[in-house]
């Protein structure tokens, strides 16, 4: 799970931390392989660069493995394989199984496209762990409507059955938004009838893509409200039947009045490395003026512990007003970097979430956008074309 | 069913994967996108989770482990109880 919010581990648990009265820069716990930008389909929401198309050469099977040593030596138990398509990458067997013999925990996070029962036993034999497939929406039009695709639904439903024949523990995804979102009973039961372990129902985060069609996207505060009531009522439902099934509502940031801890920290737990090498604290972080770091030119232990990129945002002594003089700063660190960057046009600003935020109207327009904006607003597809477009402009 | 008797044999919920992290320096459940940190005495009483011991060869062989200990049998069971809520284990 990829994006902000659900896609981190949860350090709980029993233990009571000793920490060290002074702490060194703690390691990596996640790191996040997105192995490629190629994808058979062209989700509107989807989270990766507009100008995806314009990147450079893909790392090789060598180099992925070499970054997952560093990062599993530095202390990474969580590895996760996105992109993109990950299943488009025809090493991935193998970058499975030298992940797995590392000691990871191994994570494939995939559109289900690309999948058949061959690989999934293949992928079984090399040690990974846990399958999430996403879906588009519960209904299978508006589903491929959203994926470009007239057989991605189909595809989806057969492979998630064969994920549980096959004995995973496997995550169900779906992006909620407009188009769908009304339809969460319908969602929720789809993956009680699939016997996911896990639901993330994650409320569109609005970079990337989705950012660039955030007018056709955005739900409306009721669309929301409601669906979160919906949620916590098949949450009662299901335990009271016993089921062990755990539904994850995303919180719709949008909404809020105080911004969310990206990414539990910048430069955390939390560790991304795209197609061609470039090193970033969050998936979405390219975006910012910032230089980052390349695997192919440094070390990981170098990247984590010294480079600008990684330590830019650590702390607050980058905060300016609102935030530095903020009783509430150490509960969400300002919020998202990414986001004070769209919407405020700086990146050091509070996020414009936050309702003490000199740029709080954007969101504010933004919700009454949603309340306006009918079905048929103009969407831009996840495509190579329209990203040359963005590459280029 | 919650409190385990010693006739009882756990297994570990296939969910989870439990290793030791160097870097955590203790014993862990790693599940789809989270870790769960465990203390001693967690990690010393599901690393005897074998799927083949039953309570009582679990708290034997605890007891041998750690001699100074003395009497673990209530705790043992105790931490079942917990470990079988939060849905780490199940019996076979
Ligand atoms: C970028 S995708 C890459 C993997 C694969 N192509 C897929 O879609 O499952 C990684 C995960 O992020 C989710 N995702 C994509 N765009 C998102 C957005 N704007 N907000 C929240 N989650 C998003 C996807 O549903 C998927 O679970
Ligand atoms: S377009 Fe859809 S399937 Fe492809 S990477 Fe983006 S979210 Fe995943
Ligand atoms: S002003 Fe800044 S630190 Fe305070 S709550 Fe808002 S975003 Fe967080």
């Amino acid at each position: 799970m990829s994006k902000t919010g659900s896609a981190m581990p949860e350090p709980t648990g029993p233990k009571q931390s000793a920490a060290p009265a002074v702490a060194p820069q703690s390691p990596p716990l996640w790191l996040l392989a997105e192995l490629t930008y190629k994808c058979p389909l062209q989700c509107p929401y989807c989270s990766n660069p507009l100008d995806f198309a314009d990147h450079g050469e893909e790392l090789t099977t060598e180099q992925w493995i070499d970054v997952f040593r560093q990062a599993r030596k530095m202390g990474a138990a969580q590895l996760g394989f996105s992109g993109g398509e990950p299943l488009v990458r025809r090493d991935l067997e193998q970058l499975i199984a030298e992940g797995r013999k590392l000691g990871y925990y191994t994570n494939l996070i995939t559109s289900g496209i690309g999948l058949n029962a061959d690989r999934i036993a293949a992928f079984r034999e090399a040690g990974l762990d846990h399958i999430q497939i996403s879906f588009q929406a519960s209904d299978e039009t508006v589903n491929n409507m959203l994926a470009g695709s007239d057989k991605a639904f189909q595809q989806k439903l057969k492979m998630a059955r064969e994920v549980k024949a096959q004995g995973y523990p496997m995550v169900l995804n779906f992006v909620t938004h407009k188009h769908n979102i009304d339809r969460i009973d319908r969602i929720i039961e789809l993956c009680v009838e699939l016997e996911a372990d896990f639901v993330e129902l994650a409320t569109c985060q609005y970079y990337g893509w989705a950012y660039e069609n955030k007018e056709s996207l955005l739900p409306t505060r009721a669309q929301l409200e409601r669906a979160e009531r919906i949620t916590n009522e098949y949450r009662d439902k299901l335990a009271a039947a016993g089921n062990p099934i755990k539904l994850i509502f995303v919180t719709p940031d949008y909404y809020e009045e105080r911004p969310k801890k990206c990414m539990n920290g910048w430069g955390e737990i939390f560790l991304t490395v795209t197609p061609d090498g470039t090193a970033l604290p969050c998936h979405s972080a390219r975006m910012l003026p910032i230089e980052f770091p390349n695997v192919k030119d440094s070390s990981l232990q170098h990247i984590w512990r010294d480079s600008f990129g990684f330590n830019h945002f650590r702390g607050d002594d980058w905060m300016q007003e609102p935030c530095r003089s903020c009783d509430e700063k150490e509960l969400d660190l300002g919020g998202c970097r990414c986001q004070a960057y769209m919407l405020a046009g700086d990146m050091n600003a509070a996020d414009p979430v936050c309702s003490k935020s000199p740029h709080h109207q954007t969101i504010l327009d933004a919700r009454a956008a949603a309340e306006n904006s009918g079905e048929d607003s103009p969407i831009t597809f996840r495509n190579e074309r329209n990203s040359r477009v963005f590459a280029r402009g | 069913m919650t409190k385990p008797t010693l006739a009882h044999t756990p297994c570990l919920n296939p969910m989870f994967r439990f290793q030791w992290e160097e870097a955590q320096n203790c014993h862990v459940l790693l599940y789809p996108e989270g870790m769960i940190k465990l203390n001693d005495s967690a990690g010393a009483i599901l690393s005897e989770i074998t799927g083949e011991q039953d309570c009582a060869a679990i708290i034997q062989a605890l007891e041998a482990r750690f001699p100074e200990a003395g009497e673990l049998g209530p705790d043992v069971l105790e931490f079942l109880e917990v470990a079988h809520e939060q849905n780490w284990i199940r019996y076979a």
